[in-house]
This record gives C-alpha cells, sequence and structure tokens, in this order.
C-alpha cells in the first residue's frame, strides 16, 4: 500500500501528520508495539528536519505485510557534510527553531538508530533524500 | 470474565433500552472508541470495544442508556451491610447539610458501616512508591485509578499497558483492608456485605470483571444518583440522626485524591493530570509517538473533573468540587498517630494487580496480508464516501463505514448519498433502497412518507 504526504518548510504544526498516520495504519496491521514505535520516531524526526530545515518535502510509505519503505525528499539547502550532520547533538537549527523545542541535534542519530536500513543522500543547494526501511515481523 | 469460543466476555453496565431507544446518532458520535452502531432503528454496543466510560449515557437525549445496578435490597442478604463511600458522595450535597447528617441517612437506610475509601490513600501511595522503585521499563507511570482509563489503554494504547501502575485502586484496597478490620473485630466473614457506592459505570464494569485481579472483594456496586435521592429525601425529612463517620485517619489528601491532580500533586518528579476522556486519548497519541517521554507520572481520568464529573453524579461537578476543597481544608494533610492501620501497610499479596493484557480493537485482521488487503479497500472506499461523517448509514463516520464493510458489517449502499445515487441510476429499487433503509433505521421509522 502507497502513502503518500507533503510537509511544508517551517510548519511545525502539521510536521508529525504523517507518522502519526502511518501509526494509525501500523496499529491497524497487528504490527507489534516496539516496531511501530521505531518506525513512527524515525518518520517524525525526518519530518521535523524538513519543516525545520527545507522549504518543502514529498513523503512517500510503502507498505507491505512484512515492511515499510520511507523515503522522504525535500526541496532545501542540503547539507555540505552529511557526517558532520549525523553527530550527535550538531546542529545548525535557527534560534526560532530551538525556542520551539527543536534543534537538539539528535534527529538523524534517532532517525538511524530507528531505522532497520538508513540512507541519506543530498545535494547542497537542492535537496536532501532520507530513506528508512524497517521490518514488520521480528 | 466468561469464556466464550475462546473470546473473553467483558461485563459492561451501560446498557441500552430498545423500548426507550429513538435510535438517533448522538451516543454514536459521542463514543471514544467508535463502539456503537445503529441497527434496526437502536443503538447497539460492541462489547469489546466499548471501555464503559459513559459519554454516551451523557449523549442520550432521551435517557435511554442506563448504569446497571445491583438490587438495593441485597445488602439485606447480609447482617454486616457495609457502605463502601467515596467523597465525591459527600462533595455533592448542598452544603448545609452535614457530613453527619449524611452519614446518618446511610444507616437509615440499612447500613451497619460506613467507611470512606479516602482515608486509604496513604496505602495506595505506598504502592506507588515500591511500583515505581521497582520498575525497570520506560516513563512513564500511569495510574491505574480510572478504570475507564485502563480499558481505553488495553484497547486503543495496547503498547503502553506496561506503563500502569499494577496497584489496585482505593475502593478496591479500602473494602479489603476494612473487611479485614471487620473479621479482626469477630464479624463472620460470610455475613459481612461490602458494598461500593459507585460515581460511574467503570467502576461497576471493573468490579463485576476486574482487570489484573481474579476477583473483586466487593459484594454488590449502588448507584450514586440511586443512592443520592434516598438519601436526600431522608435528610430532608429530618429522619436522620446524626452519625459521626466512622472512618479516622481522613486526610485532605485523602479527600482530594479522586478529583484531578489528586494524585499528580503528590507523586515524585514530572508528574502531569489529564482530564476528560477526548483529553487524554489526544494526550496518548501525542505520547506513543515520542522517542523518550520525561514525564515521571501521569494521572489520566475519563470524566471532566475526574470523578466530580462522574456520570452518576447529581449535583454540578464545580460545586462538588469546590465543597470537597472546603471540606479538605478542615482536615488534617497527614495522619499524625495512626493506631488502626488505615493510613500505611501496603500488603502486596491483596493489593497488588495482575499483568494487565493488551486487547487492540485496532486490528483489522490477525493476518498481516489480509489486513492489508482490508486496509486498500478502505482506503478506495473512502475515495467514493462524501466524508462528511453525517452517520445516517448507521455508522459514526465516513471511515468506520469503511472499516464496517471490509469486516462484513455494513454495505457501500447503506450510505444515503450513494444510496440516492445508485437510485437515480437504477442500480436499485426503491424497494430495496428501503429495504436498507430499515435495517439501519428500523422498519416502523416513516422516512420516506413524504415521497411517496
Ligand atoms: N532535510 C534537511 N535539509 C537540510 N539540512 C538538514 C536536513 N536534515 C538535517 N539537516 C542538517 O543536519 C543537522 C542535524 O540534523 P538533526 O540530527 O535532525 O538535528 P536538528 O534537526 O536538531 O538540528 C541539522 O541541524 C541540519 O543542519
Ligand atoms: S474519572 Fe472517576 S467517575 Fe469518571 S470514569 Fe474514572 S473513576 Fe469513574
Ligand atoms: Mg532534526
Amino acid at each position: 500500500m502507497l502513502q503518500t504526504y507533503k510537509v511544508t518548510g517551517g510548519d511545525f504544526v502539521n510536521a508529525g501528520k504523517a507518522s502519526s498516520s502511518v501509526k494509525g495504519i501500523l496499529k491497524q496491521l497487528n504490527v507489534l508495539a516496539g516496531l511501530i514505535k521505531r518506525v513512527v520516531v524515525a518518520l517524525y524526526e525526518a519530518e521535523v528536519n524538513v519543516a525545520a530545515h527545507a522549504y518543502s518535502g514529498n513523503i512517500l510509505v510503502e507498505i507491505e505485510s512484512d515492511q515499510v519503505r520511507i523515503r522522504v525528499t525535500d526541496s532545501g539547502p542540503g547539507i555540505e557534510d552529511i557526517q558532520m550532520a549525523m553527530k550527535e547533538g550538531f546542529s545548525t537549527a535557527s534560534k526560532e527553531v530551538r525556542e520551539m523545542g527543536f534543534g537538539a541535534g539528535m534527529g538523524l542519530a534517532n532517525i538511524k538508530k530507528n531505522s532497520d536500513t538508513f540512507n541519506i543522500t543530498s545535494v547542497p543547494g537542492e535537496g536532501t533524500t532520507v530513506e528508512i526501511i524497517n521490518k514488520l515481523t521480528d | 470474565m466468561k469464556q466464550e469460543e475462546g473470546h473473553t466476555v467483558f461485563h459492561h453496565a451501560l446498557k441500552i433500552v430498545p423500548e426507550l431507544c429513538i435510535g438517533c446518532t448522538h451516543c454514536m458520535k459521542a463514543c471514544p472508541t467508535q463502539a456503537i452502531r445503529v441497527r434496526n432503528g437502536l443503538a447497539e454496543i460492541f462489547e469489546e470495544r466499548c471501555v464503559d466510560c459513559g459519554e454516551c449515557y451523557k449523549a442520550c437525549p432521551v435517557s435511554a442508556i442506563i448504569v446497571e445496578q445491583d438490587d438495593f435490597e441485597d445488602i439485606f442478604k447480609y447482617t454486616t451491610r457495609v457502605a463502601l463511600v467515596p467523597s465525591v458522595l459527600i462533595g455533592q450535597f448542598p452544603s448545609q447539610i452535614t457530613t453527619e447528617e449524611i452519614f446518618g441517612s446511610l444507616k437509615k437506610l440499612g447500613f451497619t458501616h460506613i467507611f470512606e475509601i479516602d482515608s486509604v490513600v496513604e496505602k495506595v501511595q505506598e504502592g506507588y512508591h515500591r511500583f515505581r522503585e521497582a520498575f525497570e521499563g520506560s516513563k512513564p507511570l500511569i495510574s491505574t485509578f480510572c478504570p475507564a482509563i485502563v480499558r481505553l489503554i488495553q484497547v486503543r494504547f495496547p503498547s503502553m499497558v506496561e506503563n500502569l501502575i499494577r496497584v489496585k485502586p482505593p475502593s478496591d484496597i479500602a473494602a479489603l483492608h476494612f473487611k479485614e478490620e471487620l473479621v479482626g473485630k469477630g464479624y463472620a466473614e460470610d455475613e459481612i456485605g461490602m458494598f461500593y457506592v459507585t460515581p460511574c459505570a467503570a467502576k461497576i464494569a471493573s468490579i463485576k470483571s476486574p482487570v489484573g485481579e481474579d476477583r473483586s472483594v466487593v459484594n454488590g456496586v449502588i448507584n450514586m444518583e440511586f443512592l443520592y435521592n434516598k438519601m436526600l429525601h431522608i435528610i430532608l425529612n429530618k429522619e436522620v440522626e446524626a452519625q459521626e463517620s466512622e472512618t479516622v485517619n481522613l486526610t485532605s489528601k485523602g479527600i482530594l485524591w479522586s478529583l484531578t491532580r489528586g494524585e499528580s500533586r503528590h507523586q515524585l518528579g514530572r508528574c502531569l493530570a489529564v482530564d476528560g476522556i477526548s483529553n487524554v486519548t489526544q494526550f496518548l497519541e501525542r505520547l506513543e509517538e515520542e522517542e523518550e517521554s520525561n514525564i515521571d507520572f501521569l494521572e489520566l481520568r475519563a470524566c471532566d473533573e475526574s470523578c466530580a464529573g462522574g456520570v452518576l453524579i447529581s449535583g454540578n461537578r464545580f460545586l462538588t468540587v469546590e465543597r470537597l476543597n472546603g471540606r479538605a481544608k478542615k482536615l488534617p494533610a497527614i495522619v499524625s498517630i495512626d493506631n488502626t492501620g488505615t493510613s500505611r501497610g501496603y500488603n502486596h499479596n491483596a493489593y497488588d494487580l495482575q499483568p494487565i493484557a493488551p486487547r487492540s480493537m485496532m486490528v483489522l485482521d490477525r493476518d498481516r496480508s489480509l489486513a492489508l488487503e482490508k486496509m486498500k479497500k478502505i482506503d478506495e472506499l473512502l475515495k467514493v464516501l462524501p466524508g462528511i461523517d453525517c452517520a445516517a448509514c448507521g455508522s459514526p463516520t465516513c471511515r468506520s463505514l469503511a472499516e464496517d464493510i471490509v469486516q462484513d458489517r455494513a454495505a457501500l449502499s447503506w450510505c444515503v448519498f450513494l444510496q440516492e445515487l445508485y437510485l437515480r441510476k437504477g442500480k436499485i429499487t426503491l424497494d430495496e433502497a428501503d429495504r436498507i433503509n430499515a435495517t439501519i433505521w428500523g422498519k416502523d421509522r416513516d422516512y420516506r412518507s413524504q415521497s411517496k
């Protein structure tokens, strides 16, 4: 099954809609709570990153009986040094974003931690793509 | 709890009276777990989804939903007749009526002993403390005080059953404690009847089919609304002799325990209280999505203003809260000398709840591929349904109709808009349409007379 969602840069109110929706679907599919949590946390952080750092993004969620594949593609400034960005605590979040309680620099690390397969590619000046694949069975 | 064909049958205290039900959609729309449908012109409750919160009871415009109760005369089967009274019972009475008169009226009605449940909160507190010390899971700990919330978590937030504090609520601990005390004083054990005066349906259900314990020590449940009327009558007719409370050791903490923030303000760390079942649902949805919560303790109550807003409370909930706050001011904050053991001593064996099992009602099919098929079908259906959630199909929302269709509980032609379309296109006949409508709204409803 294919689900698509949109995220707009700066819109923190709606960032989280996709992960909520995917959570509802996985619950209906009888996926173990712990596995659902991993997917939800990873997707939520990816959504927030688009809202915090990019202009707009598209989320594609492909759900099969044994796995979920997520692709978050944004147009935005992209990431110059991905290795650096992955480091826990590293953040370029603006003061405004921090004041809203985001920008702890843990997002990418948490995405990686909560996904079975994690891929990130970025073209500076164009945008970033994050891919997450998680198994839905133990 | 009865077992039938491998399914657990849950006792529910809310019942629909077919003779009174007008088959409107109020209760169906109010239900936080979408447990109600309208069929044959009557509301129907899905047993496995109902959490006994009482939202339907509050929403029904014709009082066709009742709270099942034990026959009051049952108390006379026992020679020692104990009323277990929560403080919200007292909070409902107008302030010129004294606590002594209130207890006097209970004696007049036939009770031999009256105990205030909220005098045992220190035991609960000790239980919480021990549970927290031994807890190895991730935060927050969630109170098991409100039985509607425990059930809500079981059916809608199964991932959070682990967070529930496995300590019985004050009502159960009070029943156990006071029964033991009476037996210790020489009362014959099988002559003692413990009767709990309940502010809500959830408590009745939890006593009749307990979660996390085998059998409740409570022998019967008395509907507070019913009792309040009887008590008020006696008091206003001056038939009562003032009666001191038998419960010593009642504190301000105890009196306020069942109100919002009654528990949370006494727990350690970052504590939060949420009341009202839709607020709780919203909050738990959020919590489920967090990587790690830094909340230590959550007090969640199904009713707005907690037990002061229970469905069987006759008084205004805000005035009840005010009255209880007034009473609390006259009581000590802590018990200084306790010769009775009411206020301390946590008995693990008796007071612990067993692990609480999740029983998700969200799952479309146990078989993942079938569930996925159903979900795809739901998505397809949602594209043709109008999306206005009018409930005229007998399901609360367009999505729930779609879910009912894939579960073979309804048909697409039940949607009034699609039915109109099918009629115009000649896909169904008027007679067929009438039959469909009768399935949902009953055959006696005259919904088409004007056009015939
Ligand atoms: N989608 C994105 N577009 C541009 N930059 C990003 C994106 N996602 C992450 N980054 C960069 O990587 C850094 C680290 O991201 P993350 O670990 O999520 O922490 P945070 O978002 O709290 O700053 C961000 O501060 C930002 O510089
Ligand atoms: S808040 Fe109190 S009255 Fe309301 S359902 Fe829960 S226990 Fe019952
Ligand atoms: Mg981030």
